[in-house]
């Protein structure tokens, strides 16, 4: 099969190739397993006509009901499958549609995936990818909006991989589908319609490595999946108001490249974290601990997290607008830190909208 | 020569075979169980002193490409299959020579090299990643089949029900073996199940499921050595039951009778059937002898290897975190 029969067409803009987030996904899967014999993939609705929303879009009729196939709604034991089959030298990619039936993996993906190569001496490895999707928006409820990324970040022995654009969603996944470790990789499911420019020959993304988004001297602003765009409007909308903003994402979570960022507040002093899930314990304190501990003797340092409010969300529209953090209280945030002695300041509340909201369309 | 004659294997050694393989775990547990009040194992041991006959019946059927996954009472499983004892006993003592190098313990004993997955201490774990392999094996065109070990405590878990569903779905080689001693640590059977119809509960998933009442280790080598060709070619899952019982405590080396949950009258009853008593009735005193002088060398010599290895660097607190 050749590569171009692989990839999507996308459309050219500057003679380069624009993708959308879901088709990247999609094309980064169809490499792999043209590349690998071993790289499979299932999950509930990934062979369906709505294919996980198109993201597994054209799989099964290039690869067949052998490697990309369904499951029953049975979260627990398809983990340990994939566990099983990957101990075995496969490399299988499960999906979910929703990051909240993570919660129901969580035992093999804890007990089993992250330790089996350290409690079995090394005898084993576990090049397993699960790709799982935050919800948001349009009333998706407590049980469908859930960031729940900083809760692998904790466990040793497993990767978390949360990409925020398309060219950086093809390379990461398919990174972590190379990659010989268990790899959740967080996708956010309104960033599938934003396009970027994307290579059609594979790449990766690899794991460790932030990249800095804009450069900026008066603020680092470090946003998280989806509020990675967040932050760049954000940014935008200081630099009317006189603010310099850099803007990083740290694309892979665990292994977290803290140093780039380390690096950034040491020339700015003042640190935004913007999280895509709550404050509390959340990927935001660790990785102000980390710079808090790398600065320390420095002279004095700001650092201020943003994430879900401290409740479940809810779908009313104007709670969940309260919900989570946003351009404006993004840039109102980070205004106060590089303006301390300024008047409070915040942008126009016109300019408040969420990215999506510019060009998503309903119904769900 | 002997009583069983008729249903034992047709191998002509399969009678020495199977006596060794169980007098061999008999009495490396028994072992363990001596050296543990010294302190030098520092993993909690779930002897599986009893039961051996159930693994080395389904072992012995089984060839060296097919696989075990096995619980953490998993010695006999490991053993049986093949697995290094060296290794084992090296583990048990938190030596760099252990089969985990010392990261593994008791309740994590693996061996790739003879098919052995892995035990987890987190009951029920291990049972879809069997499937999993098994799943893997079929894709692969190996010809292997998996060897699913469990308590009947894994029967209460989610994700027991949930790998049946999709091991008979898919037709995957999986022998799923459920150990059946009537105890999850330290609760009978009658506080966790509502019925006693393990095998009509797990016949509805379209599995053949067969119950051992004293899971002799002949009948159980038989019925799976039967099976396996048809598994091999796509036939899907077999299940067993085979009820035996716990010798010792839930964890640890003692007794546990006339605690308030055992009685010694049910323990003297299954020593009745001991499985490593029977297997030794078809064999003559001579050849018994022989066998058991080779099997108290090689534990003599295992545990002086384990004694006699080093313990891990420091450095290897942090390696194979990640692979």
């Amino acid at each position: 099969m050749s590569m171009r029969k692989l990839a999507w067409p996308g459309r050219i803009e500057d003679g380069r190739r624009v993708l959308k987030y879901v088709d990247a996904l999609s094309e980064a899967v169809a490499l792999e397993m043209a590349r690998d014999k071993n790289v499979f993939l299932f999950g509930l609705d990934v062979d369906d006509h709505k294919a996980i929303q198109g993201s597994t879009r054209g799989l099964l009729d290039r690869f067949g009901p052998e490697r990309v196939f369904t499951t029953p709604l049975s979260e627990d034991a398809m983990t340990g499958v994939a566990i099983g089959a990957a101990m075995a030298g496969m490399r299988p990619i499960h999906v979910h549609i929703r990051m909240d039936f993570l919660m129901l993996c969580m035992n093999q993906l804890v007990n089993i995936a992250a330790k089996a190569r350290y409690m079995y001496g090394g005898q084993i490895k576990v090049p397993l990818v699960v790709r799982t999707i935050i919800g948001k928006s349009w009333g998706q409820g407590a049980q469908h909006s859930q960031g729940l990324h900083s809760m692998f970040m904790h466990v040793p022995g497993l990767k978390v991989c949360a990409p925020s654009n398309a060219h950086d969603a093809k390379g990461a996944l398919i990174a972590a589908i190379r990659d010989d470790n268990p790899v959740v990789f967080v996708e956010h499911r309104l960033l599938y319609a934003t396009e970027a420019f994307v290579a059609e020959a594979p790449f990766v993304v690899a794991p460790g490595r932030a990249r800095v988004c804009r450069f900026g001297r008066d603020v680092t602003i470090v946003g998280i999946s989806n509020m990675v765009v967040e932050a760049l409007r954000a940014a935008d909308l200081l630099k009317e108001a006189g603010v310099s903003a850099e803007v990083i994402d740290p694309i892979w979570l665990a292994p977290l490249d803290s140093d780039t960022i380390v690096e950034s507040v040491r020339r700015t002093r003042k640190l935004v974290i913007v999280d895509n899930g709550w404050s509390m314990c959340g990927a935001g304190a660790e990785i102000a601990a980390r710079v808090a501990e790398a600065c320390a003797g420095e002279g004095p340092l700001q650092i201020q997290r943003l994430g879900f409010a401290p409740t479940p969300c809810p779908p009313s529209p104007p709670l969940e607008a309260a919900f989570y953090p946003n351009p404006a209280t993004i840039a109102a945030a980070a205004y106060k830190l590089a303006r301390p002695d300024a008047q409070a300041w915040a942008p126009d509340a016109a300019k408040a909208e969420l990215a999506y909201q510019l060009q998503f369309k309903g119904p769900f | 020569m002997q009583a069983k004659a008729k249903s034992a294997p047709k191998e002509p050694d399969a009678t020495l075979r199977l006596y060794r393989s169980l007098r061999r775990i008999r009495r490396v547990e028994e072992e363990i169980a001596r050296l543990y009040p010294s302190d030098k194992i520092k993993s909690p041991v779930h002897l599986s002193i009893g039961q051996e006959g159930i693994a080395v019946g389904v072992c012995d059927a089984l060839e060296a490409r097919d696989a075990v996954s096995g619980t953490y009472r998993g010695h006999a499983t490991y053993l049986a299959k093949g697995g290094s004892l060296n290794a084992m006993m090296a583990e048990l003592y938190g030596k760099d020579t252990g089969c985990a190098r010392g990261k593994g313990g008791s309740m994590h004993l693996i061996d790739m090299r003879a098919k052995v997955l892995g035990t987890s201490a987190v009951v029920g774990t291990t049972v879809p990643v069997a499937v999993g392999y098994a799943l893997a094996q079929k894709r692969l065109k190996t010809g292997a089949v998996v060897a699913c070990f469990l308590g009947d405590g894994a029967t209460e878990e989610g994700c027991f029900a949930e790998s049946l569903n999709f091991a008979a779905l898919h037709k995957l080689p999986v022998v799923f073996v459920c150990e059946n001693n009537g105890f999850a640590i330290h609760e009978p059977l009658s506080k966790r199940w509502a019925t006693d119809r393990l095998c009509a509960r797990v016949a509805t998933y379209g599995i053949p499921a067969k119950r051992f009442a004293d899971s002799d280790t002949v009948a159980i080598r038989k019925h799976i050595e039967k099976a396996l060709p048809k598994m091999r070619k796509g036939g899907g899952p077999i299940f067993i039951e085979c009820l035996t019982w716990r010798w010792r405590e839930h964890v640890g080396p003692g007794e546990d009778y006339d605690a308030g949950f055992r009685s010694k009258a049910m323990l003297a009853k299954w020593q009745k059937k001991d499985p490593v008593a029977k297997a030794a009735k078809a064999l003559s005193a001579k050849q018994r002898a022989a066998i058991d002088a080779e099997i108290e060398a090689e534990i003599a010599a295992a545990i002086v290897f384990a004694e006699a290895s080093p313990f891990p660097a420091i450095e290897e607190l942090g390696t194979d975190v990640y692979a």
